[in-house]
């Protein structure tokens, strides 16, 4: 990472911290916030929080490695978690899987190669009675067919 | 995205105005608001069902200087969305019973942990508090009650299921890993940073809104003796109408399935993924404590579907969500699910698969957490009232 582009990032935890507070308990919100705005939390944005929170950077790290939607490798621009349990799997999350998979040219838990669209199944939208379901970032589109999946992808571009 | 509720019963969609509650409960003070929710036997509607006021009691009646009111809006239970309804239509309700909450056990901070899946709501759910801090039903001073602050904020979630466990949702609030901590102590004593914390559901504190307006014995008369009020259910699967019906307790399960438009059905799986799948013999049970108890996750089979299918389902779920600190549910999970793909196969022993049904008997009182103490559910219940056809009829069993 360039000099430039540490203290940029440095300096963007930093109003992180100021607005969410020095706490322990400030720790998501902050992983959070840099989680959207980069896609990832690089090592070296692992060790400023704790620098600034006053942690280690492995409970940072233990933390960003538990939770799903924080990741410690890069991701596309957009996330695309399409919903993998029961009720969206018996409605055709099958086949909305496959027209995504063959549309991208990758498989799940993959990136584009222009870094556009990271895909990966999630657990349980909360959508179950309008399957089948995904999350574009953080908006939910539900009632997919093949065709609706891949109109709403295409305007990712 | 739609958000049609499919029924509105006679309580939880009653009639209601934003502030009825907080109105109410200034006026008959703390302790009439602790004696109609006892007076309302409301039990959670998480899924546990403990009975509200005694939690509230508890945390009313802890001495300290801070003390929390937590929503638990983690909605992660396979097959259930009625938080996602009630948060996106009737925020009045969730939000006053809150304040409520705050009333009742001397509490100045209410806290809501949203799930990340549901970050879509945020900007909605943030406004409409700061049009309660307009109308003085947040803030200092509320309604003009000297000394009665309450304020809320809104922390979202990162796709951990586990973390609707009040403790590894306690654990995430305070930033760490959403791993749920042993009980004893409760949160009621030692809840959020320490201090006396009651965690409640969504519907709870909608539920709340409703016995403090319209009083506990009000509330009571709807529903069965044991199980008061009415229940939202989310329904999904196959029938015709899917979404969320409030029914009052004691509804049958054949009701049910004739209210939705369920037709040739095989399977309901009662309590989402965690919870008991029944046969159609045992469709007339009834919803409630004192038969089959539920946060109201309802999904529907029909003869279509294949049972041993389901269950991988579930058992990949639980694989996946597992926090992985105890060895029970860790490795327990693993194992069911291991059994699960051997029936697929065909590459089973039947003494093999009951070992793994003792197994699940050990993961219920050996894991740390419900959700190892429940994930063996599906697993036990699917295998027994559907061994016809996943073991005899070679759908499943080759
Ligand atoms: C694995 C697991 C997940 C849970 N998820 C939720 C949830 O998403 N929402 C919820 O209200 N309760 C959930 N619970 C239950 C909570 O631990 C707790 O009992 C509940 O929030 C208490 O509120 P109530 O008494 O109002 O039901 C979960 C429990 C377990 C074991
Ligand atoms: S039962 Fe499972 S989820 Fe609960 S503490 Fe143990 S490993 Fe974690």
């Amino acid at each position: 990472m360039l000099v430039l582009e540490k203290n940029s990032l440095s300096e963007e935890i930093g109003k992180l911290v100021d607005l969410y507070g020095k706490d322990r308990s400030s720790l998501l919100p902050i992983l959070q916030g840099i989680e959207k705005n980069h896609k990832y939390i690089s090592d070296f944005a692992q060790q400023e929080v704790a620098r600034l929170l006053d942690i280690h950077p492995v409970e940072v790290y233990s933390v960003v490695t538990f939770y799903s939607f924080l990741t410690h490798k890069p991701m596309g621009r957009n996330v695309v978690r399409l919903c993998q349990t029961i009720t969206c799997d018996m409605f055709g999350k099958e086949a909305v899987a496959k027209a995504i998979e063959r549309e991208l040219g990758i498989k799940f838990g993959e990136t584009t190669k222009d870094k556009s669209v990271t895909l990966e199944y999630a657990n349980c939208l909360g959508m179950c009675d309008q399957g089948p379901a995904m999350l574009v970032n953080d908006q939910v589109y539900s009632h997919l067919t093949p065709e609706k999946a891949i109109e709403i992808l295409e305007k990712l571009k | 995205m739609e958000n049609k509720v499919k029924r509105e019963g006679a309580v939880i969609f009653s009639e209601y105005n934003r502030g009825d509650a907080v109105k109410k409960a200034i006026s008959i003070g703390r302790e009439d608001v602790l004696f109609e929710l006892k007076e309302s036997k409301l039990r959670g509607r998480g899924g546990a069902g403990f009975p509200t006021s005694t939690k509230w009691m508890l945390t009313a009646a802890a001495k300290s200087d801070k003390k929390y009111v937590i929503c638990n809006a983690d909605e992660g239970e396979p097959g259930t969305f009625k938080d996602r309804v009630l948060l996106l239509e009737y925020p009045e309700l969730v939000f006053d019973g809150m304040v409520v909450g705050g009333y009742a056990i001397g509490a100045k901070e209410g806290i809501v942990y949203l799930r990340g899946e549901y970050e879509y709501m945020l900007k909605s759910l943030q406004d409409y508090l700061e049009e309660m801090r307009k109308d003085n039903l947040l803030g200092k001073d509320i309604l003009g009650k000297k000394g009665f602050d309450f304020d809320i904020i809104i922390r979202l979630g990162s796709g951990a299921y586990v973390c609707g466990e009040e403790t590894a949702l306690i654990e995430s609030l305070e930033g760490h890993r959403g791993e749920a901590r042993n009980r004893p102590p409760f949160p009621v004593n030692t809840g959020l940073n320490g201090k006396p914390t009651t965690v409640n559901n969504v519907e709870t504190f909608a539920s709340v809104a409703h016995i403090v307006t319209k009083g506990g014995s009000w509330y009571s008369q709807h529903g069965t003796d044991k199980s008061t009020g009415s229940k939202l259910f989310s329904v999904s699967g196959d029938c015709k109408k899917p979404g969320v019906y409030e029914l009052p307790w004691g509804t049958t399960i054949n009701e049910l399935l004739k209210i939705v438009e369920a037709d040739n059905t095989k399977a309901v799986q009662v309590g989402g993924a965690s919870g008991l799948c029944i046969s159609k013999s045992q469709f007339d049970r009834q919803l409630g404590y004192e038969d089959l108890g539920t946060g109201g996750s309802i999904m529907v089979f029909n003869e279509s579907r294949n049972m041993l299918h389901v269950l991988k389902n579930f058992m990949e779920f639980f694989v996946e969500e597992s926090c992985g600190q105890c060895t029970p549910c860790r490795i327990g999970n693993v194992k069911l699910l291991e059994g699960v793909e051997m029936i697929e196969k065909g590459e089973y022993t039947f003494n093999y698969i009951n070992k793994l049904k003792e197994l699940g008997e050990t993961m219920r009182i050996s894991s740390k957490c419900g959700l190892g103490q429940s994930s063996p559910n599906p697993f036990i219940s699917i295998l027994e009232n559907f061994k016809e056809e996943i073991f005899n009829n070679g759908k499943g069993g080759k």
